[in-house]
């Protein structure tokens, strides 16, 4: 592989862990569900840095940009699903803790 | 300024913009923060030679998602003003260790070389598009990504419907 193809990936794979810890982190310690989903996001952000650099580093590109929109659309439902069952469990609760969702039954 | 200078600046902002949006007390700006760091993978992207991915980062990731999230911040109660700064102080607080994390371990894989010897591929580099790995190669994986999206609208429908009900 070409040095400055391996020097692009060490760059942006730095980055993506970095991005990475930084989503760990917050999913570690938030206690809003909210604020879970958005650290979820932030990891998957990282993923997408990751088969972007990779794709580029092998001149695959298309095939990394392939990758990334099939995360994308994933990333979307996800999301929008998750947003229901945040919004349901506030109507019945009225909080977005997630110390609530562990007392939840059945 | 180098190209290997706006990499640096970029992956720095990336960054950044990623600590600020898990620090900040306020779940709004907190979802701002998200859409700025999509902009700027959005960025990265582009010049990674990504252009397709780029455009839809940028539609979807930074402009779809905060909104809902925004939305639904909306939708459930806000934080008095006063209970603010002292969450401010205990996010800070709990934060400090993150800080110091992310610098040490940037200093470590910075020091340190990552394994940057995975094979590349052998022979000629197929010079196919996104569109034809999209529609041609990997069709399959797009009935997929119909059934996941049609299961995330079926389910926010019932959801909907369930919580009318209720």
């Amino acid at each position: 592989m070409p040095k400055e193809a391996i020097e692009l990936f060490s760059l942006f794979g730095v980055g993506a862990l970095l991005v990475m810890l930084v989503g760990f982190y917050s999913l570690l310690t938030t206690r809003s569900l909210i604020r879970v989903m958005i650290s979820v996001e932030l990891l998957s952000k990282s993923v997408m840095l990751l088969l972007i650099a990779a794709g580029r580093a092998v001149n695959r590109t298309a095939l990394a940009q392939a990758m990334a929109i099939t995360l994308i659309n994933i990333e979307v439902a996800v999301v929008v699903v998750a947003v229901g069952i945040i919004l349901c469990i506030y109507r019945h609760h009225k909080t977005v803790d997630t110390a609530v969702v562990q007392e939840i039954k059945g | 300024m180098t190209e290997n200078s706006i990499n640096i600046v970029l992956v720095a902002a990336l960054v950044l913009a990623a600590l600020w949006t898990v620090m900040t007390a306020r779940t709004l700006r907190s979802a701002i923060g998200l859409a700025i760091t999509s902009a700027i993978l959005a960025i990265i992207m582009f010049r990674l030679a990504s252009p397709l991915a780029a455009v839809f980062e940028l539609s979807v990731c930074a402009g779809l998602i905060p909104v809902i999230f925004i939305s639904t911040i909306g939708l459930t109660a806000r934080v008095e003003e006063e209970s603010m700064a002292a969450k401010q102080r205990e996010k800070l607080r709990k934060y400090a260790a993150l800080l110091v994390l992310v610098l040490v371990v940037a200093g470590v894989l910075v020091t340190m070389h990552l394994p940057n010897d995975f094979a590349a591929p052998q022979g000629p580099v197929p010079t196919e598009s996104p569109q034809v790995v999209m529609w041609d190669l990997r069709h399959v994986d797009l009935i997929g990504q119909i059934g996941v999206l049609a299961a995330g609208a079926f389910g926010v429908v019932i959801l909907v419907k369930v919580s009318k009900r209720a």
